[in-house]
């Protein structure tokens, strides 16, 4: 791993008093004393740095050596979907007539923006199988909080509050539980069946009429395509309830299977997963969701409407929200504004780029390489040392289990994670799914190549080759990166979260 | 079409051949049921290449009219402030831009250190103690403050001043009916949250109190006299703008308990309203009910300085059902040009951008209030924005007005009614980047429009007659 090792202060102990970039135009007016009252002006201003431009440049700069990243080196993260950033989506996105748009600019003045977002709704909405979108949520547990949202204004529209409890299976992603018991209902657990999909057994028992929701994520967090799903379709409608798609491993199936088809109402998209938007270290997101006709009417604000011109007149695009007539059973707002526009644009631009058998394309290839991945593996023996956790195939991602090479050669999942940072890889997800001893998902995604995988899957065997010699290298691992194993224990137990100035 | 894989034919057959298929399509044929396959091209349009995507995307740009293409004095929860070419520069760096959460701090240094950083500049700015990584955006963070105080107290009643913008309280509305709490809403009086409205809205089933600063109408409100009458138990939540924090008097020393806000404005773009970043700060006493990411400082086993995410036991994927809030996202990219704002403005940048909107405000408003069937709203302090009546005759509107002024090349602010405010009139936003002389403009062209917008409104009405 080649990150800058110097130790960096933080930008609130560089720079000198006195220092400063910022240099304040004139007011161009005559100054008016007074037009604060005394109690409510500020004594002390915020103790903010005191750097020059150089000063701040050379900062954040040095500090952002000491990031790995996409762009120098593979990142196979299992459910994050870290696939090629095309700089073509940056470039498009800073055009001023997106990146210098102000959100309530009227809506006759921002007819491009308007209908990007509607071309942008109409190809989710195809890639989900479902006709309707909104776009507005900011990232996937936005997209999830909406859809347990218009759940519950679904149920209690047709009389049926008393449908309280959702069901998710021990394979979901901890944002499912979380977000259920945001929206103030109840979580109920829905065991695995030996092939790593839904026991369809435990969920007939658990679904019935106080049952509002089952959420899935199909592949799931496995890697699993559940084969049952028109059967947990069936069994979760005939209770009544709705079946929500969790999006994040969408990146298998576009082109391929569309959740729509298999029966769900609702469907969360991550636009920075499957539609490739930067990540940008933890965020911006975006989590559109598209919708079936019958959770339609309860739809956040805004909807884009297109009104097809007379004749030859080009088509136009309104706004509706709460204030001009928006839908009376809407749900309301999740955010302000539209949602994250310049995520949109990015998103757009991939659609655009890859078109319908693009987008296919890339499914193909994301899950032709975690085969080849896992195959490659298992030929270099490591699957005897960690075993695939469920079936013989994968779809886009797939899950071994370290429990024997803990057992045998005494190196944890994490002390193999930390020993392929020397190895200048990013590890994949690890300690997820939960249900899977010494878990880990492993997602290489269809932009990398076949060498990148079968230098990664040497790695692998090479360390776990080093391990049996040897365990305490990978114990005490990784060696050459800015910073060692930090004691995160302890950083919890005496939180210092801000700097003492 | 454009593609960004890399498989040959000679690597897909040595692929297949090692996973022993016969073809990808078998790896789709032996997992998914044919019934739930798709089976025919998805209906979209044909890839393209990248020369003619940027064309497709440039010409709907060009549809657009950007703050770049008006003197622009619209505001409202986002401003045309200036974005200092160095944010750019480190924003575009793929260091930054390409990795995700620090989930294995000893390559992240980096970001972990840019969140603690950010920390810092948020409590500094608020004057509250412990600050989070970020959450998506202002409205919805103002509604997880909200969730905040449901884990806090469990009390079933907001109370709510009709000076939040109108997305924070319908966003508000949103999650609490989720949750369930009952939203109750405090009128404005004078351009202000109405003192004795708001006293007489306080019981002991209050948890939480929310307010603006300043508030949608641009008004500087009384915060201190404002949470000095919450219910004792209940969570003081107000969402501030953070750009006038120089030279007003910080939420830390008013009786807030959380501060919440709209990023934007700190060295991020306007992109049509996201991505953005909202930031979150609190007293002690909520830091571990906090939503979102937050990064501490720790030490390495060679006993080096370090930065972890760290008080993970709040979130989803460690506590699921139980978590503080579903956040998994900080908006990492926006908050780190949010601290590299910050920096960059410096200490008595902050309080000289502030000083400087603060006259060029009052100068607009007093200049604007001058014209024939223009007045000031209310008669408020402002620090950057403002709201003015419009006095049109029977039949002039405002979007008459606006769409004078536009044709003149001036956006003079946004209707009143946008906001759903059922009065005639705008709302104007000043940032350093509208001069003296674009106020001068926004004036006359102003003036000229109100003055046509009254007779002609008649005369529409007596044509159309």
């Amino acid at each position: 791993m080649s990150l800058a090792p110097d130790p960096t202060l933080t930008i609130f102990e560089a720079g000198s008093p006195g220092r400063r970039a910022f240099v304040a135009p004139g007011t161009g007016v005559d100054h008016v004393d007074g037009l604060l009252p005394e109690r409510f002006r500020r004594a002390q201003g915020p103790r903010l740095p005191e750097v020059s431009e150089p000063e701040l440049v050379r900062h954040y700069v040095r500090l952002s050596k000491r990031n790995f990243d996409l762009d120098s080196g593979f990142y196979p993260l299992g459910s994050c979907t870290m696939k090629h950033n095309p700089r073509l989506h940056e470039r498009v996105a800073a055009l001023p007539g997106h990146a210098k748009l102000h959100p309530l600019q009227n809506p006759a003045r921002a007819q491009g923006a308007l209908e990007l977002m509607w071309n942008l709704e109409r190809a989710l909405g195809e890639v989900a199988g479902l006709p309707h979108v909104s776009l507005q949520p900011s990232a996937g547990s936005h997209g999830e909080l909406a859809g347990v949202l218009l759940t519950k204004a679904y149920h209690a529209d047709r009389g049926e509050s008393h449908r309280t409890k959702v069901l998710t299976p021990d394979t979901a992603h901890g944002t499912n539980p979380a977000t259920v018991t945001m929206a103030g209902m109840e979580v109920v657990k829905v065991a695995t069946n030996a092939d790593g999909g839904v026991d369809l057994d435990d969920l007939r028992a658990k679904a019935g009429d106080d049952t509002a929701c089952l959420m899935l994520t199909n592949p799931n967090t496995l890697g699993i395509f559940d084969t049952n799903i028109e059967e947990i379709a069936a069994i979760v409608h005939r209770a009544g309830a709705t079946l929500y798609y969790d999006g994040a491993n969408l990146n298998a199936v576009m082109g391929e299977s569309r959740p729509g088809d298999m029966g769900f109402d609702i469907v969360h998209f991550n636009l920075h997963k499957s539609f490739t938007q930067p990540h940008g270290g933890g965020g911006p997101g975006s989590g559109p969701i598209a919708v079936s006709d019958r959770i339609e009417p309860y739809l956040m604000h805004p909807r884009i409407v297109r009104r097809d011109g007379d004749g030859d007149a080009p088509a136009r695009f309104e706004l509706l929200d709460e204030t001009n007539n928006g839908h009376s059973k809407s749900i309301g707002r999740l955010r302000g504004f539209h949602g994250n526009y310049g995520c949109f644009v990015r998103a757009y631009a991939y659609i655009c780029s890859l078109g319908a058998e693009g987008l296919r394309d890339a499914s193909e290839v994301a899950v032709l390489n975690a085969n080849y991945l896992l195959a490659r593996l298992r030929k270099l023996g490591v699957l005897e040392q960690m075993p695939l956790a469920f079936g013989d195939l994968c779809m886009h991602e797939f899950v071994l289990s370290g429990a024997p090479m803990k057992r045998d050669l005494q190196i944890k999942t994490l002390d193999l994670a930390k020993r392929l940072l020397d190895h200048g890889y990013h590890p994949p997800t690890v300690y997820f799914p939960l249900l899977v001893d010494e878990a880990l998902l492993v997602e290489p995604t269809e932009t990398e190549t076949k060498e990148t995988l079968d230098g990664f899957a040497d790695a692998i065997a090479e360390i776990l080759a080093e391990a049996a010699d040897d365990p305490t290298i990978a114990q005490n691992a990784p060696y050459t990166t800015p910073v060692r194993r930090l004691d995160e224990a302890g950083a919890a137990k005496r939180p210092v979260i801000r700097q003492p100035l | 079409m454009s593609t960004y894989t890399s498989v040959t034919d000679q690597d897909l057959r040595a692929m297949l051949e090692t996973i022993g298929v016969s073809s990808v399509q078998e790896l789709f044929d032996r997992q998914i049921p044919a019934s739930v396959r798709l089976g025919r091209p998805l209906e979209l349009p044909a890839g393209m290449a990248e020369q003619d995507v940027y064309t497709h995307l440039r010409e709907l740009a060009a549809r657009n009219v950007s703050a770049e293409d008006e003197i622009s004095f619209l505001g409202a929860g986002m401003y045309d402030h200036y974005v200092p070419a160095v944010i750019d520069m480190l924003m575009e760096r793929s260091e930054f831009l390409t990795p995700y959460t620090p989930y294995q701090p000893e390559v992240s240094q980096g970001n972990l250190q840019v969140m603690f950083e950010y920390q810092t500049a948020i409590s500094e700015l608020t004057a509250l103690p412990v600050s989070n990584a970020s959450v998506y955006e202002g409205p919805s963070a103002l509604a997880s403050a909200g969730y905040l105080a449901r884990l806090a107290n469990g009390r079933p009643r907001f109370v709510a001043s009709a000076g939040l913008h109108p997305h924070a309280l319908e966003t508000l509305r949103t999650y609490a009916a989720g949750f369930g709490a009952e939203v109750v809403e405090v009128p404005l009086r004078d351009g202000v949250t109405d003192p004795d409205a708001w006293a007489a809205a306080m019981s002991d089933d209050v948890g939480a109190i929310f307010l603006q600063q300043p508030n949608v109408l641009g008004a500087v409100e009384d915060v201190a006299a404002l949470t000095a009458v919450k219910p004792e138990g209940s969570v003081a939540i107000a969402a501030y703008d953070p750009i006038p924090l120089g030279i007003l008097v910080p939420p830390g020393e008013c009786g807030v308990d959380v501060c919440v806000g709209e990023g934007q404005t700190l060295g991020n773009r306007l992109d049509f309203g996201g991505p953005s970043f909202g930031f979150f700060a609190a007293t002690e006493e909520h830091l571990r009910r906090m939503p979102g990411r937050i990064a501490g400082e720790t030490v390495d086993t060679d006993g080096r300085r370090g930065f972890v995410l760290t008080l993970q036991t709040r979130e989803q994927h460690i506590r699921r059902e139980k978590a503080t809030s579903n956040i998994c996202t900080a908006q990492a990219l926006n908050a780190l040009a949010g601290v590299v704002y910050l920096s960059w403005l410096g200490r008595q940048g902050i309080v000289e951008l502030g000083e400087l909107l603060l006259q060029r405000t009052h100068y607009a408003r007093e200049t604007l209030g001058a014209i024939d069937g223009v007045e000031p709203l209310h008669a408020q302090p402002v620090v950057r924005e403002f709201a003015l009546r419009l006095e049109l005759g029977e039949h002039g509107t405002v979007e008459g007005v606006v769409d004078r002024c536009v044709a003149a090349g001036v956006n003079p602010g946004l209707p009143l009614e946008r906001l759903g405010i059922d009065e005639p009139g705008l709302l104007v936003a000043i940032t350093e980047r509208r001069s003296r002389a674009d106020i001068d403009r926004l004036a006359a062209v102003l003036a000229d429009a109100v003055a046509a917008e009254s007779s002609a409104g008649a005369a529409r009405e007596v044509v159309g007659a």
